[in-house]
């Protein structure tokens, strides 16, 4: 319940802190990655917010035993630089060079769609399920059992 | 270039970032939204995903209704480069297992060396993509 609770909240700061931070508008995500153009620092400044705090959060939250509500950290012990990663990170910089969106704003816009979110949201959406769609054919084309949920194993960030 | 949009970019990334750490020590888990989309579609546990998300939506229409600026859509943009970029950042993210919240703002700040290489990847290849986009195509 109150984890529950804690998630609701801090999407609420982390919505909030995107729309603030100019993340949603295009103009200035592109800004940044338009060093030809009107060059727009804006999103240096977002992640170099954000990294300082966490940086400081994680060093002192890692003395923990365990999380307030929960029995453990859940953290991926993933550490090999491998295919996947550099490739699916290409793709995201070609979507995001591309149209301005990572996933974060594409999700905060829902509080002030246009036309743009109706196209890219679902297209973003439709890449998570093919991407889901591939693993479990090649864990089948494998012979191996069923494929594990997202969140059963490991979990899939960072 | 103001010194106020700067300020608000600051800002905006410390409580992004302190959302993060919050998320972390009370919950135990990485805010990275890619991962949280991917939890909501295809995951055991749906409610928390559900809840972020929607605090994600209701913190950003905070933000608007409060008198922040709304962005305007680009009227000119061509749909189906739209839907080609939004694929590619749906399923780039799934594979990499992060985006810029999960590699970006949390792998970094607990120091991973994939997510420092994803990191780079996306940025470099975001900008490589913009000039691309923006200067040999003109698509504005």
């Amino acid at each position: 319940m109150m984890a529950n609770i804690v998630a609701l909240l801090t999407g609420l700061i982390f919505g909030f802190g995107l729309a603030i931070s100019g993340m949603t508008h295009t103009e200035i995500v592109l800004g940044f990655l338009d060093v030809d153009g009107q060059w727009n620092p804006s999103l240096l400044f977002v992640l170099g917010g954000a990294v300082s705090v966490t940086l400081a959060g994680f060093f002192l939250i890692r003395k923990l035993p365990k999380p307030v509500l929960a029995s453990a950290f859940l953290v991926s012990e993933a550490t090999s630089i491998d295919r996947p990663l550099v490739i699916g990170s290409a793709l995201f910089g070609i979507g995001w060079g591309i149209s301005g969106y990572c996933p974060g704003p594409a999700i905060a816009l829902l509080a002030a769609p246009n036309w743009e979110l109706w196209v890219f949201l679902p297209a973003m959406l439709s890449g998570y399920l093919l991407n889901w769609y591939l693993m479990v054919r090649q864990v089948a084309d494998n012979g191996e059992s069923t494929p594990k949920s997202p969140q059963s194993g490991q979990p899939t960030c960072g | 270039m103001s010194v106020n949009i700067l300020a608000n970019a600051l800002f905006g990334g410390v409580l992004i970032g302190g959302a993060a750490v919050l998320f972390f020590w009370l919950n135990g888990r990485i805010a990275g939204v890619s991962s949280v989309i991917v939890g909501l579609l295809l995951g055991k546990e749906r409610l928390w995903p559900a809840l972020f998300l929607f605090g994600i939506v209701a913190g950003a229409a905070l933000y608007y209704a409060l008198g922040g600026s709304a962005p305007a859509p680009r009227n000119n943009f061509p749909v189906w480069l739209l839907a080609l970029a939004g694929l590619s950042v749906g399923f780039g993210t799934a594979l990499a297992r992060g985006c810029t919240s999960g590699h970006g703002v949390c792998g970094l700040g607990r120091l991973s060396l994939r997510s420092l290489v994803a990191t780079l990847t996306f940025l470099g290849v975001g900008l490589l993509t913009t000039f691309v986009v923006r200067h040999l195509f003109g698509v504005i």
